[in-house]
């Protein structure tokens, strides 16, 4: 075996230039090219305890598949990434590796870990670009089971069943499949292409996916149970979107983040001559410091605004989003109102005109500044408005991204699923729900999270269903 | 890709259609509604339910050409098909311990209240219906509606037929000689719900209200959707896809929803006007 590479430093991402990718929708990181994915790889000590393995969610074997890197063996390593992940070329660009895998890695303690999505990213992507063979379907084992939602957590439990032999049915309710991998997450952090490449890659393993069906509404969950299927998992997502409670909020321009990012991922409002309407250009302010808010400002940014502020009521330290998209809002002029807080949005009105067409349209939102106090049940340090410190910025647009609650059409039509205080779906640690045979996972479980901890759900709730269904 | 089943054209802008949607006709309900797309690239549009024919596997949309959406779903023809049609979606109307109901219509909100109209003519109840158009030449359904109502009243704004004036003139008049309604059920333009709604509250009688406002998914994810009731001096938020359509007409903040609807006013003028043309030079 070779010396490893023993530089401080990752390989850093490739990226479009700020300037330049603040006016389009490509991806902005661009990927390792093979010359920096082998020094990248040889970073790895290939440690015999593999801490970065437990921060994984669904335990990909990292170190075994960065030594199939190190040995040229591409495929090899796909092969061992996809014995526990089935959407790798999406958990490459989004997972939180800084704070999972990555914030394991021994060569973290003096310097930077090895890039480990980054790697993860280079090997999905080359396998997409030149393996032309799609996965065979193995042979029905007799059994059906249907999964509600086709998001992270969907797919993966859809995957992991069916290649265990299981006929497999998705329901979504939207006309494309994906969840908040469509909707959500923009074109310039996930390419919808590569979203679309792995949910073929599930129908060539015998999953049907039925779009455009409500379970809860066009089917309930009993039904499908009628029709056949001995398990259903439950992956329907975060649901109604949180608003402040403020005044002004149903000022036209206000947004919620799920509105916004869905008129222009799903919709494709983004395009230049749209279907759907999205507010372009002017002034816009994004509520929140999650991925949600990140993306929704940098949304707004492409979509051509002129300046778009981050407005968080902590501070950058407790700023909960992934710190590369952090990153990447800062280098693109992301205007970041740190320990600030809306306290109310501002229409235009005009009082000699009823019918002046500007009427309702947001004008502005006046928030307070804050300071950090003690640290609350979260354990992040409250934060606390500063008397009389109120400001208000000029925006034609306002997007909260402050989280959602879980909906409620399947709880709703589900005899004997309970839901906790927040709306969440009660799961044991198998992910089986207070109604025999059905599981499930994601955000209708934990409320608004990531997609590898929705897709770590979903694998968990295909091996118990396997165990229960199988009798092993 | 879902079946233009049949296509009947109801008035100058007035369109009907039953599409082939087993699953959707086997559950749909009067008050609930469907999205739907007419192309690959098309927005999502939701359009109340009219009708269902569950042994064909069959709903009825009834709607008006407004916008460049619903233009381009009026070129379909019977046989051809349309993307995507999904629901039923929101909460039927309640119908419970209602044994006496006026349904208040206007223009093509009348083709929602039928469906209500039917129901509670089905179930028992007298059923009075005052119906409104602009003028005889948009008036949709009378037949129908006759054959479900106890009591009908038709009204036009120009007079051109049967009586002239508001819904609000006939319904004012039966509340005012001593109509004891169990419930208004009123569905049309904001404005007109909003004065259905005033013409009721000195006789106590409970209103229902049908809103229809600007929605994507339609399944309680995008919020776009959401309007404010007035509720015991607190001002509370809730989305018509979920909590709705239905709502009490006493608590719903009609200004602010009329306010709500006028957000892409422009763009869709444009959208309607330029679909237009490229129809016409395609021709």
């Amino acid at each position: 075996m070779s010396k490893p590479n023993m530089r401080a430093d990752k390989n850093p991402m490739p990226a479009q230039d700020p300037k330049v990718r603040a006016h389009n929708f490509n991806e902005v990181a661009t990927g390792y090219s093979e010359e920096a994915a082998l020094d990248e790889a040889n970073r790895c000590l290939n440690c015999k305890n593999m801490p970065c393995v437990s921060g994984c969610p669904v335990n990909v074997r990292i170190p075994s598949f960065i030594e199939k890197i190190k040995e040229g063996d591409f495929e090899g390593a796909y092969a061992v990434i996809t014995e526990t992940s089935s959407l790798p070329a999406v958990c490459g660009r989004v997972c939180p590796q800084e704070t999972q895998c990555e914030q394991r890695c021994v060569r973290g303690i003096k310097g930077e870990p090895v890039g480990i999505g980054r790697l993860e990213r280079y090997v999905a992507d080359r396998h997409n670009e030149n393996s032309k063979e799609s996965p065979a379907a193995p042979e029905w084992n007799g059994h059906r089971v249907a999964v509600v939602g086709s998001g992270p957590s969907g797919l993966t439990c859809a995957g992991d069943l069916a290649k265990k032999g299981y006929k497999v049915t998705v329901f979504e309710a939207l006309h494309t499949a994906g969840g908040v991998l469509v909707y959500g997450i923009p074109e310039f952090r996930l390419p919808k292409a590569i979203v679309a490449k792995e949910v073929d890659t599930l129908k060539a393993l015998g999953v049907d996916i039925e779009t455009n069906v409500i379970i809860g509404k066009t089917l309930t969950v009993d039904e499908l149970f009628g029709a056949g299927y001995e398990a259903v998992f439950i992956g329907s997502g975060a649901g109604l979107p949180n608003f402040m409670n403020i005044p002004g909020e149903s000022c036209n321009g206000v947004y919620s983040a799920n509105e916004f990012l869905t008129r222009s991922n799903l919709m494709k409002a983004y395009l230049d001559d749209p279907k759907t309407p999205i507010m372009k250009g002017g002034k816009v302010a994004v509520v929140g410091g999650g991925n949600v808010a990140m993306d929704a400002a940098r949304t707004a940014l492409r979509l051509g605004a002129e300046k778009v502020y981050i407005v968080y009521r902590r501070s950058m330290e407790e700023l909960p989003a992934r710190r590369e998209e952090v990153e990447h809002a800062m280098e693109e002029g992301i205007d970041f109102r740190l320990l600030c807080n809306p306290v109310e949005i501002l229409g235009y009105k005009n009082e000699n005109d009823p019918r002046d067409p500007k009427n309702g349209f947001v004008t502005g939102i006046t928030c307070i500044k804050m300071e950090l106090g003690e640290p609350d049940a979260s354990g992040r340090r409250r934060p606390v408005p500063v008397k009389g410190s109120e400001f208000t910025l000029d925006v034609d647009t306002v997007v909260m991204a402050i989280g959602t609650s879980p909906n409620p059409l399947i709880k709703s039509t589900t005899e004997g699923l309970e839901v906790n205080k927040r709306g969440g779906i009660i799961v044991n640690e198998d992910g089986l729900t207070t109604r025999k045979g059905v599981y499930a996972g994601g955000d209708a479980v934990t409320g608004a999270a990531t997609v590898i901890s929705a897709m770590g759900a979903g694998k968990t709730a295909a091996s118990a269903i396997d165990r229960a269904l199988s009798g092993n | 890709m879902y079946r233009i089943i049949t296509k009947k054209i109801l008035n100058p802008t007035v369109t009907q259609m039953e599409i082939e949607a087993p699953l959707a006709a086997a559950k749909a309900r009067p008050g609930q509604f469907i999205i739907l797309r007419v192309d690959e690239e098309g927005e999502r549009i939701p359009l109340t339910v009219a009708g269902t024919d569950p042994e064909r596997g069959t709903v009825k949309i009834i709607f008006q050409v407004v916008g460049a959406t619903t233009e381009l779903l009026n070129r379909k023809q019977q046989g051809e098909y349309i993307q995507d049609f999904a629901g039923p979606l929101g909460v039927p109307t309640h119908t419970e311990g209602i044994k006496n109901v006026c349904i208040v219509g206007g223009g093509v909100g009348c083709a929602i209240a039928m469906p209500v109209a039917q129901e509670f003519h089905r179930l028992g109840a007298r059923v009075t219906s005052i119906i409104g158009f602009r003028s005889r030449e948009l008036l949709i359904l009378e037949d129908e509606f006759r054959e479900c109502s106890d009591s009908l009243t038709v009204m036009t704004d120009d007079g051109s037929y049967a009586r002239q004036g508001n819904v609000t003139v006939p319904l004012k008049e039966m509340l005012e000689g001593g109509e004891r309604f169990d419930m208004i059920i009123t569905i049309g333009p904001l404005v007109m719900m909003k004065f259905v709604t005033l013409t009721a509250k000195p006789y106590g009688v409970p209103v229902t209200v049908s809103m229809n406002p600007i929605m994507i998914d339609g399944t309680g994810m995008c919020g776009g959707c959401r309007l404010t009731l007035n509720r015991d001096g607190e001002r509370i938020t809730k989305f018509a896809c979920v909590d709705g359509p239905d709502f009490n007409g006493y608590e719903v903040d009609f200004d602010e929803a009329m306010s709500r609807g006028r957000m892409y006013f422009e763009f869709e003028r444009k959208a309607h006007a330029e679909t237009c043309n490229l129809l016409k030079e395609a021709k």
